[in-house]
């Protein structure tokens, strides 16, 4: 029988683990058809002031779609809380994702700042998503902050280079009882593949898609990826070595 | 009881280890053995993060065949995190006077042997020869006889003793958490808690009277002593009461949900094995010397980081050995008698040691295994 | 009168209210968020909200993010 396998966050039941973006597409009218082909429920979206002609991104956003606000802009705790009651003011459900960085050159997230936003936040009844560091100090600082997931950078944002932090993504997995959900540096449906083959619970994916020459066709590579490493790590990867008693016995000789 | 144990112990909604073992009952453990492959065996060996599901795999008669690769993988670990080096720590048995039944063990009650109590003065003196021999980490030992060993009493001589040693243990009764705070601010930095077995039927049984018939204030004492801010907890099953692999399972789950709930505290096994005693108890589970290998290669693949002792029950053959292995810290210079060093016993002590090595010759015949003894691992910054 | 509006200072027509100066702005007042004077104005007071001299106003929506 097939046992369900849906991802829980905040409460809410989500069959697909590939969470989208809407930046840096060529065209935003492309993003309609990149939520069709990924099959993803979870997109996210920044806050900005409006500009005198700008249209925001709403009218492309299939009404389906769980809208996962960031705070990007924010450079500290205060400021990330401010963007995330306003985004919450949009009526657009309480899902947010805590980005806070003051780093312009690497684009880091300040794990200290992150942490007391999410407290405050999650307190305010916010299901918050923190963007951070693979560090283990900050992952249990924002559990015990009430976070409903973690979500730890996969290499800096926008690089596009895969798994650089692996082994510190193993930690939190291993570690961390909430949902890991791999945000920014994945580039490659290989590097999606990866990272939910180690037991991640999602992936995030905004460059890799929004930035390929086919975004469409790259939506639906990352869903096949996404759910391909998913179905690897349900099934437990097999031994490598191949069995059998070693013939001398070095360390165990002694007994008889 | 239960409500007052989980009271001193847990805030309301703090997890505690007894639920953890309620989430694995024996028949589920009996399924899951009878359950294993080899095809598990080898992909647990392949592992970097065992799941308990793997801990049990190499704990499983079908891992038997295999215990050469186990020893060989348990070994790299070991050499990766501690390298070639080994602790060497010393028990001072200071007070045999005991109220429990522990049927099997040498201090019950139900022994009509003369016993002793140390003063704090004769305790010292004792813990010197020690520190004179060359031991820097000490375990304190008492029975359970809280009006006579008190608390107070322990704390005394941890605080009498501890300007000579980087590093003073207890291997008393269970304490409530304000007590183990009292030993804290005493010197006191580690502390030892074998839970015996993980059965409480036949914990409760083997445990007739005195205060430790209480199963769950013992099973959730490792947690009380993590909370009250003890650098080191070590943990334990004696090997031999219940079936290998319950305990065996159990003792590494429980150590497992420790390094979990309390990752500042440093979380140490012993793998101690019934050997003859005084009395007449009856071993019924004993263990064989190749399951007594499998146990400690199973225990090191699943928690790498683990200090694992071995106690002198073990003879020096098999210490000598099992080092290699992954054991991480042996005892030098054992008596298991109140005094005897430089006051007088009054009788030979808990049980018969296998291994007389004193510091000296222990040192020596780690140096020939290529491994230093270390007689100062740790110590606090405190003091 | 004058008020402040993202940041930039503005002349506008007295009495009008935050509805009417976001639809006059040819904003989509269902997809816009207001913060006045540094609180957040529900969508649901936008007609009851009333602009005066001086006023600091931030109007904002969702634009594409990762």
């Amino acid at each position: 029988m097939q046992q369900s396998d849906s991802l829980v966050i905040g409460g809410v039941e989500l069959d697909s683990r590939l969470f989208i973006g809407t930046g840096k597409y060529s065209d935003d009218a492309l993003i309609p058809a990149v939520c069709e082909a990924s099959a993803s429920q979870v997109i996210t979206v920044a806050m900005r002031r409006v500009d005198k002609n700008g249209t925001g991104v709403m009218g492309h956003i299939p009404s389906r779609m769980r809208l996962l606000p960031n705070t990007s802009g924010a450079r500290n705790a205060e400021e990330a809380v401010r963007l995330a009651r306003l985004a919450r003011a949009a009526g657009c459900g309480d899902w947010i994702k805590i980005e806070v960085i003051s780093d312009t050159r690497h684009l880091l997230p300040d794990g200290y700042e992150t942490a007391k936003a999410t407290e405050i936040l999650a307190k305010e009844g916010f299901t918050v998503l923190p963007y951070i560091n693979p560090d283990l100090y900050v992952a249990r600082a924002c559990v015990d902050a009430g976070a409903a997931a973690v979500m730890p950078l996969g290499s800096p944002i926008g690089t596009n280079r895969g798994l650089r932090t692996k082994e510190m993504i193993g930690i939190l997995i291993e570690e961390i009882d909430l949902p890991i959900v791999v945000d920014a540096g994945i580039g490659r449906p290989s590097q999606a593949c990866e990272a939910m083959e180690m037991g991640a619970a999602a992936c995030l994916v905004n460059t890799g898609i929004a930035s390929s020459d086919d975004p469409v066709a790259m939506a639906m590579a990352f869903r096949r990826a996404v759910e391909a490493g998913r179905a690897a790590f349900l099934a437990g990867a097999g031994a490598v070595r191949s069995g059998g008693a070693v013939a001398s016995s070095p360390l165990t000789g002694f007994l008889r | 009881m239960d409500t007052p144990v989980l009271a001193d112990t847990f805030a309301p909604g703090e997890a505690h280890f007894d639920e953890c073992l309620a989430e694995w009952p024996r028949e589920r453990r009996a399924a899951l053995a009878s359950s294993i492959t080899e095809r598990d065996v080898l992909a647990a060996l392949e592992k970097d993060v065992l799941r308990p599901e793997d801990f049990m795999a190499l704990l499983s008669p079908v891992a038997a065949p295999f215990l050469e690769e186990m020893a060989q993988r348990s070994r790299e670990i070991t050499l990766r995190f501690f390298g070639r080096s080994v602790n060497l720590f010393s028990p001072l048995y200071i007070s045999d006077i005991c109220t429990n039944h522990c049927r099997y063990c040498g201090f019950n009650a139900d022994n009509h042997q003369k016993r002793r109590h140390l003063s704090v003065d004769e305790a010292a003196a004792e813990a010197f020869a020690l520190a004179d021999a060359g031991i820097s980490h000490i375990l304190l030992l008492t029975g359970d006889a809280r009006h006579i060993a008190s608390p107070q009493y322990i704390a005394d001589v941890a605080a009498r003793i501890k300007p000579r040693f980087a590093s003073v243990g207890v291997e008393v009764y269970s304490l409530t958490l304000d007590e183990y705070r009292l030993l804290i601010r005493n010197g006191v930095d580690s502390m030892t808690m074998f839970q015996e077995t993980y059965n409480r039927d036949l914990y409760e049984w083997l445990h007739p009277a005195g205060p430790k018939h209480d199963f769950l204030w013992r099973l959730n004492t490792p947690a009380r002593a993590a909370k009250a801010g003890m650098h080191s907890v070590g943990i334990g099953a004696l090997i031999g009461l219940d079936e290998f692999i319950h305990d065996a399972f159990c003792t590494g789950l429980h150590a497992w949900w420790l390094q979990k709930h309390f990752p500042g505290v440093d979380i140490g096994l012993s793998v101690p094995r019934m050997c003859p005693h005084e009395g007449s108890f009856e071993v019924k589970h004993g263990v064989g010397d190749r399951q007594f290998v499998q146990y400690i290669a199973a225990l090191r693949c699943f928690l790498p980081r683990c200090g694992i002792t071995v106690s002198s029950r073990e003879n020096a053959n098999m210490r000598n050995h099992v080092v290699p292995i992954g054991v991480t810290r042996v005892s030098a210079g054992v008596s298991t008698a109140v005094g005897g060093r430089v006051v007088d016993a009054e009788n030979s002590g808990q049980f018969d040691i296998s291994d007389h090595r004193s510091v000296r010759e222990m040192t020596r015949d780690l140096a020939a295994l290529g491994y230093q003894a270390v007689a100062k691992d740790w110590e606090a910054c405190d003091f | 009168m004058r008020i402040t509006v993202n940041g930039e200072t503005e002349e506008i027509t007295e009495g009008l209210t935050l509805l009417d100066f976001i639809i006059g702005r040819g904003l989509d007042p269902g997809v816009v968020v207001a913060e006045l004077n540094r609180d957040i104005v529900a969508k649901d007071n936008f007609a009851a909200v009333r602009l005066n001299p001086g006023d600091s106003l931030e109007l904002l929506h969702f634009v594409g993010g990762g």
